[in-house]
C-alpha cells in the first residue's frame, strides 16, 4: 500500500443521503512491484451491492478498474474478490449488510492476479477438471432402455448440496493449505469429487478416490473449515472432504 | 505407498501410541516421581523383557508417527519433485536412524554391556 489517491469531491450525481469509502486495490503485475489502494466516495441505497459500487467507479471515475463480472445475481461465479478481508461475490454482498463506512476491495488470496481486481482461475480450473466432474459408465440414457437413471430423492439428497457450485473459487481463496501447498488439489475440487462420487447413477468412484489420494490431494486438508464459511451457494466442502476421507478409510462404501 | 495408507498408519500409530504411553504413565506412578529416574531403576526396567517390549513399541509408534508428520508439514512448505523425495527418503531415514539409536539402548542393557 504504497500509494492512496483520494478522489472525494467527484460523486456523481444520484441522489443518496448515504456515502461510503471504497477503497479499491491497484495492481497490474506487468509493471507494479506492489499493489496500491485508491479511494472513491460512493453514494449508496440499502440495496446496492458491492459490484454495483466499483461499477460506479468504472462508469464515473476511473474505466480503468479491471474487475470480472457478468450474471450479477450470484450464478456465474465471476466476480469474487476479497471484501473487508473476507472472500464473498461482489454481486452477493450488499454495501448496507458489511455495517462499515469503509469498503475495501482487493483480488482473492491464493489466485494470481491478472490486474486489480480480476484473477486467474485456470489452477482450479485444472484441478477441478482433473478430478472427471461428470458422470462415469459404460451405458448412456440415450442407449438404456429405463431412458432415464431414476434416483430416488434419498440418493439426490447425498449430493444436491455440493451441485450449487458455479465454482467462483471463494473456498479456494479461504483455504489455508491453498495458501502454502501449490500443488493442493483444493476445496473446490475436492468438494466436486465427493458430488460425484456420491451420486448414484456414477461408477467411477474408484478412479476419483485414486486421484484425490495422493500426497497434494485430500490428506492436506486440515478441516479449518473456512471454505464452507465462505461458500455463497450453501455448500460444504469440509463435510464433502470428511466424507470422502471416509470412503478412503474404509468407514463409507 | 498410496496416501491414504500412509495416513491409515498415522491414525493408528497416534491411537496405538496414547494407550502405550498411557500404560506407561502409570508404570511410572506406582514408584515415587525421582526414584523412577534413578539410574538402577531405568536399567530394571530395561532388563524386564514385557515392559522392554513396550518402550520399544513407544518409540516405533512415535518414530512413524512424528515423522510422518514432519514430512507432511515439509510438503505443504515447498513443492518440487526433487525436494519432495529428498523430504520422503530423508524423513525415512531418520525415523529409521532413530528407532535403531533408541532400540540400540535397550539391547545393550539386555546384553548386559551396561
Amino acid at each position: 500500500m504504497a500509494q492512496v489517491s483520494i478522489i472525494a469531491d467527484e460523486q456523481t450525481s444520484l441522489s443518496s443521503s448515504k456515502s461510503i469509502t471504497l477503497r479499491i486495490s491497484r495492481y497490474n503485475p506487468k509493471h507494479d512491484d506492489s499493489s496500491i489502494f485508491t479511494e472513491f466516495i460512493i453514494p449508496y441505497e440499502k440495496w446496492t451491492t458491492v459490484l454495483d459500487a466499483i461499477l460506479e467507479v468504472k462508469k464515473y471515475f476511473d474505466h480503468s478498474v479491471a474487475v470480472r463480472y457478468s450474471c450479477r445475481q450470484a450464478s456465474c461465479g465471476s466476480c469474487g474478490m476479497m471484501i473487508n478481508g473476507k472472500p464473498r461475490l461482489a454481486c452477493f454482498t450488499k454495501i448496507s449488510e458489511l455495517n462499515s463506512n469503509v469498503i475495501t476491495v482487493e483480488p482473492m488470496n491464493n489466485f494470481p492476479i491478472i490486474r486489480d481486481l480480476a484473477v486467474k482461475f485456470e489452477r482450479m480450473f485444472e484441478s477441478h477438471h482433473k478430478i472427471k466432474p461428470y458422470l462415469i459408465r459404460d451405458d448412456t440414457e440415450l442407449e438404456s432402455d429405463a431412458k432415464e437413471f431414476l434416483q430416488s430423492p434419498k440418493e439426490v439428497e447425498q449430493y444436491i448440496q455440493f451441485a450449487n457450485c458455479i465454482k467462483c473459487g471463494l473456498c479456494n481463496s479461504a483455504c489455508p493449505t491453498m495458501a502454502t501447498d501449490s500443488s493442493f488439489v483444493g476445496p473446490q475440487a475436492l468438494a466436486q469429487a465427493y458430488r460425484y462420487v456420491a451420486d448414484s447413477r456414477d461408477k467411477g468412484k474408484d478412479s476419483r478416490l485414486k486421484i484425490i489420494d495422493e500426497s497434494h490431494g485430500i490428506w492436506r486438508c486440515h478441516f479449518a473449515g473456512s471454505c464452507s464459511q465462505v461458500c455463497p451457494k450453501g455448500v460444504d466442502p469440509a463435510m464433502g472432504i470428511q466424507l470422502l476421507r471416509g470412503y478412503l478409510l474404509g468407514f463409507r462404501s | 505407498m498410496r496416501e491414504s495408507t500412509i495416513m491409515k498408519i498415522h491414525y493408528g500409530t497416534a491411537i496405538a501410541a496414547v494407550a502405550l504411553v498411557a500404560v506407561h504413565i502409570l508404570m511410572r506412578l506406582t514408584q515415587g516421581f525421582a526414584e523412577s529416574l534413578e539410574f538402577e531403576s531405568v536399567l530394571a526396567n530395561y532388563k524386564f523383557v514385557p515392559y522392554a517390549i513396550m518402550l520399544e513399541l513407544i518409540l516405533i509408534l512415535l518414530s512413524i508417527h512424528g515423522f510422518n508428520g514432519l514430512r507432511v508439514v515439509l510438503l505443504e512448505l515447498k513443492q518440487g519433485r526433487i525436494y519432495e523425495k529428498a523430504v520422503s527418503y530423508g524423513c525415512l531415514a531418520a525415523m529409521i536412524g532413530l528407532i535403531t539409536y533408541g532400540s540400540r539402548t535397550i539391547i545393550v542393557v539386555n546384553m548386559g554391556l551396561v
